[in-house]
């Protein structure tokens, strides 16, 4: 299974990023081989819709997990079309997060925030 | 000559201001730019109503014709569109109509339709011409309903009061672009003061003349009639704290209508722009 993470740092021992669309870095960990990489989420310096562009950066990864605090709607319909499930995340490491999703102890993320998204400009 | 009435922040009259004038002139257009919130209209009541649909294009993806090579996904710099399962999604709201996924498309698999932001009223309330721009609700932007507005053909006025927006941002510029002369108005608190000098920052940057009227005038510190004087910003008018005009404007009446006394005031501010228009024209004419 293939898990993205948004994150501030590139280590493993740090927290998530409370930001998901607008995150510096992605992780995507492979729970088989037990490697992660950290990618560069280009929507981070995005005008607007960044969470649609970085939801398309985990899909397009091959994601089929998700653990972020928040996502927006947007974001969360083109990660579910994309077959990623979605997971809210908890205190503690990247690493902590992992740990958790494999046990079964983190929950669906059901809350889906409305977005920000008139404050782009034409 | 159009005069457009700008602040930075919202309830510093410039509905009333815009409105006043307007129909202390007597015959003159009214348009107002304020298409969240519309309310001049409240005040006018315009008869003879009509209204025109504003529009904007969004693309549609004709999916037996995509391939898939998101060049449209990478080109859209407001990140409206996305690949999912070889499917491209159009992200509605955030598409900013500039029609560059069309363009870029290799397939031609790219088309667009009309869809509804809001409407343009039109109506008429003695001789002010009353035109108000709505937009829907739910819409990210209303520049295109000002855009359809400035398009419009016209009949010649001597006189049009743009009333715009709050703030300082791309629908205000898109509601001064075309005006001749910009009013400020501002409340004599600091926070209007810092207000005040954005909307300053951004007369100055598109270059119009201007002035500052400051409204809720009180006898006593006036951090607005300071700012001024140190800017060294003409101020165009002062309207009194009055409890009586206040009163009256809040139950919708035009208090330029109402009583002479109101209306020499909106006169007298015409006065004052007419000339600072003059005179910059003159200044202009010397360089």
């Amino acid at each position: 299974m293939k898990i993205a993470i948004p994150v501030n740092d590139k280590s493993m021992d740090k927290g998530v990023c409370p930001s998901f669309g607008r995150a510096p870095y992605f992780l995507v960990y492979d729970t088989e081989t037990k490697k992660g990489d950290f990618i560069d989420n280009g929507a981070a310096s995005s005008q607007g819709g960044a969470g649609i562009k970085a939801a398309q950066l985990i899909v397009d990864n091959g994601a089929d997990a998700l653990i972020t605090p928040r996502c927006g709607e947007n974001a969360a319909s083109v990660i579910k079309t994309g077959q990623v499930r979605i997971y809210r995340s908890i205190e503690g490491s990247i690493q902590e997060n992992i740990y958790a999703l494999q046990d079964g102890r983190l929950s669906v993320l059901d809350e889906i925030q409305a977005g920000f998204h008139n404050h782009g400009g034409r | 000559m159009k005069i457009a009435v700008l602040s930075g922040k919202g309830g510093t009259g410039k509905t009333f201001i815009s409105v006043n004038m307007a129909a202390a002139k007597g015959k003159a257009r009214y348009i107002d730019c304020d298409v969240e919130e519309p309310n001049g209209y409240l005040f006018f009541k315009p008869q003879e109503v009509f209204s025109r649909e504003v529009t904007v294009k969004i693309p549609i993806v004709d999916e037996s014709m995509c391939d898939g090579c998101r060049i449209c996904i990478d080109f859209c710099k407001f990140n409206a569109l996305a690949l999912i399962g070889n499917k491209i999604r159009v992200f509605e709201e955030i598409c900013h109509s500039c029609g560059g996924c069309l363009l870029v498309c290799p397939q031609k698999a790219i088309r667009e339709k009309e869809k509804v932001i809001g409407r343009v009223e039109q109506g008429l309330s003695e001789g002010v011409q009353v035109v108000t721009g709505i937009l829907n609700i739910g819409e990210a932007s209303g520049v295109p309903i000002i855009d359809y507005i400035s398009n419009i053909q016209w009949d010649p006025m001597e006189l049009t009061f743009i009333d715009c927006p709050p703030g300082s941002e791309c629908i205000v510029m898109e509601s001064i672009k075309d005006a001749d002369y910009c009013i400020l108005v501002a409340e004599p608190t600091l926070f209007g003061v810092h207000n005040l000098n954005m909307v300053c920052e951004l007369v100055n940057l598109f270059n119009k003349p201007y002035g500052v009227v400051i409204n809720k005038y009180l006898d006593d510190q006036n951090p607005a009639e300071e700012f001024c004087f140190e800017k060294g910003i003409d101020i165009i008018g002062r309207i009194p704290f009055d409890k009586e005009l206040g009163a009256m404007n809040s139950e919708g009446f035009i208090v330029a209508r109402e009583s002479d006394k109101y209306r020499q005031i909106f006169l007298n501010l015409i006065n004052n722009v007419v000339q600072g228009v003059h005179h910059e024209a003159a200044i202009n004419s010397q360089r």
